[in-house]
């Protein structure tokens, strides 16, 4: 049971670097909540500062309500998982997940049982004697969260804890870690430069950028909505197709009429789509009120279930997702429509510019 | 230029039979001439015994070694030596870990601490000795009037464990600098992440020292102690020559300063060569012991 809480959260280093500027987030009880966003934008920094690992240069963390700013990583009851696992080589499985208890005084009979259930639940009960040099990348990351879950503590930190393992086995683990977060019920926060991790991990989904976050919702809110240019290029892959589009007197005539469709106010400036969301027609008749687009196919990139078509449009590069296999070849001219509510607008400074909020 | 062939090849191939031995033929003379001759010539002499004018010499055996075996004298300075050498290396090591876990504290000016701790290696051993003698000298000793005013009977000169903790000091004083720097290595390559975990993990300060850190220095460690017990054993005799001599009475007199006076100042250099055979021994087997069973404790990936 347990909240956390950051209230305009900074970082500033010794040279004067502004790692993280000013963030606020309020994390319910049970809930995993993913900071995502591409490195260097402080999210790691973020994280240790929620350990207690860096100092907060101003503003708070508050763990249950209580705040923890002048509260050292050892008071905390906090269990992180670090990426490079930080196991401890000398010491075997077992010893490495009893470390924390023992140091908690914890009756030993009790550090026994919960060692060995927890290396139950984890797969981890025959590799108790072994060192963790003789374990593989996958079995190391088990024990790394044994050692997070045997505390049973209020909050797990997760720090992207997946990345040194490979494709097939990080997809495996991503499903591990959530349907064990759900079942213990412990606030956890995850930090990842991953957005498909990301997507699926997240309760609470957190886009940082430069600092900052950039928008916080549920993961297919944040989807369907973005918030800005950079998220909508951020989550989701292939990303966001963004035309940028002149406006005034130096607008070309197709620009002209895409902006037509934009909502009213006269401040958009980016046109954004899916790709998934765009369709090829074949006939040359307009569609009114929904968006139409010459394209020349520049590759194709078949996936098997599906195929992207990297085109050029309006000058942009864009990507349309079709399903099944495709019989376009590059060089080949398209036309592309996508009924008006998918598409997505943006002012001059990359911020959503909503339809259903003319005041925005 | 060579092809892709010989490059790959582990071993260098020489197109001349005799080069590769006229390289190494300097590397071979010095080992000979400075090493293999002068341990054939102690062996053969500690078999040697010399009537006192040196006039003629008769071979007989081992009885030099039965002799110097059973000699008290001797066994003494087993006894002191083993003390020395321990005494030595431990406060030597120690001191150097409390001197580089402090270093690695200090935010500012870490270069700087470092330089200044490292200085003192680069003196003589000789000279080293004499500083501390002068610094605790009985009557001029600016430290023995500390120590006095202290109301301690501070007198190196006639009583035999102020002098065997003056020669430990100075001993140790000037490996501290070695060892230090070795610590301080061994401290930073202990991967910062597992300290924090062990923060995470409930661990004061104190107890992330003994538990993660000590063990993880432990390689480094060892080969400390390897060198240091050497060092105390073998490169000692210029600070027991300047400090004590040996003295007072046999109390300070080690292995390796018992065989300079009974071979260059008493002039037995039948006993003398025996005693350094036997110590050739020791360290061929203390070296043997270190590396075959301590060294298998402290390896981990």
């Amino acid at each position: 049971m347990a909240t956390v809480d950051l209230n305009d959260v900074r970082k500033v280093y010794a040279g004067g670097v502004e790692a993280v500027k000013g963030v606020s987030i309020a994390i319910p009880d049970k809930q995993l909540c993913v900071l995502v966003g591409p490195s260097g934008c402080g999210k790691s920094t973020l994280l240790r500062m929620i350990a207690g690992l860096e100092t907060i240069s101003s503003g708070t963390i508050a763990i249950d309500g209580k705040i923890v700013n002048a509260i050292g990583p050892t008071e905390r009851d906090i269990a992180m998982v670090f990426q490079n696992y930080a196991l401890y080589p000398h010491m075997k499985v077992y010893d490495n997940m009893a470390y924390g208890l023992r140091n908690r005084g914890t009756p030993k009979a009790e550090i026994d049982s919960r060692v060995r259930s927890t290396a139950k639940v984890l797969e981890l009960s025959g590799l108790l004697d072994r060192r963790p040099r003789e374990l593989s990348g996958g079995q190391r990351q088990r024990v790394a969260m044994g050692r997070a879950i045997v505390r049973n503590p209020k909050v797990f930190l997760f720090d992207e804890p997946l990345s040194n393992l490979d494709a097939k086995l990080r997809g495996q683990m991503r499903v591990e870690i959530k349907s064990l977060q759900r079942r213990l019920g412990v606030t956890s926060v995850y930090v990842t430069h991953d957005q498909l991790e990301a997507m699926t991990l997240a309760d609470m989904l957190v886009v940082m950028n430069a600092g900052l976050v950039e928008q916080t919702g549920a993961p297919l809110d944040i989807y369907e909505k973005p918030a800005s240019t950079f998220v909508a290029s951020f989550i989701g892959a292939p990303p966001m197709n963004l035309l940028s589009l002149s406006t005034g007197s130096s607008a070309t005539e197709l620009e002209r009429k895409l902006l037509g469709l934009a909502p009213p106010g006269g401040r958009a400036a980016t046109l954004g789509f899916r790709p998934e969301d765009a369709e090829l027609v074949a006939d040359a008749e307009d569609r009114s009120g929904a968006l139409m687009l010459p394209a020349t196919v520049e590759a194709v990139e078949p996936v098997g279930a599906e195929s992207f078509l990297h085109c050029s449009a309006a000058g942009n590069r864009i990507v349309i997702r079709v399903g099944g296999r495709t019989t376009a070849k590059p060089g080949d001219k398209l036309r592309i429509t996508a009924t008006a509510e998918k598409l997505h607008w943006f002012d001059q400074g990359g911020r959503r510019l909503d339809s259903a909020s003319p005041s925005f | 230029m060579l092809d892709e062939e010989t490059k790959l090849t582990p071993r260098v191939v020489f197109p001349n039979k005799v080069l590769p031995y006229l390289l190494v033929a300097p590397q071979l003379a010095i080992t000979l001439v400075f090493f293999y001759w002068p341990a054939g010539q102690a062996l053969y002499q500690s078999m040697l015994r010399q009537d006192p004018f040196g006039l003629k010499s008769k071979f007989v055996w081992f009885a030099n070694f039965r002799k110097v075996l059973a000699d008290p004298a001797y066994l003494n300075s087993i006894k002191v030596t083993v003390a020395f050498s321990l005494a030595t290396a431990i406060v030597a090591m120690a001191v150097a870990l409390l001197l580089a876990v402090m270093a690695e504290k200090v935010v500012r000016g870490k270069a700087l601490y470092r330089t200044l701790m490292i200085w003192p290696y680069a003196v003589a051993p000789a000279i080293a000795g004499m500083l501390w003698l002068f610094l605790f000298n009985p009557s001029i000793g600016s430290l023995s009037y500390v120590l006095r005013s202290l109301g301690i009977a501070w007198d190196p000169l006639l009583n035999g464990s102020h002098a065997m903790i003056l020669l430990v000091s100075a001993a140790a004083w000037k490996q501290i600098s070695y060892n230090f720097l070795f610590f301080v290595a061994g401290l930073q390559a202990v991967p910062k992440t597992l300290i924090e975990a062990a923060a995470i993990d409930g661990a004061r300060e104190t107890k992330r020292f003994w538990t993660i850190i000590f063990p993880l220095l432990a390689p480094t460690t060892f080969f400390l102690l390897v060198v240091n017990t050497v060092y105390a054993l073998f490169d000692t005799f210029g600070i027991v020559h300047a400090v004590t001599g040996g003295g007072p009475g046999k109390t300070t007199e080690t292995l390796v300063y018992k065989v300079y006076n009974d071979g260059f100042v008493n002039l037995i250099l039948g006993d003398s060569a025996a005693q350094s055979v036997i110590l050739m021994v020791i360290v061929i087997a203390l070296t043997a012991i270190q590396f075959r069973y301590v060294e298998r404790k402290v390896h981990y990936g």
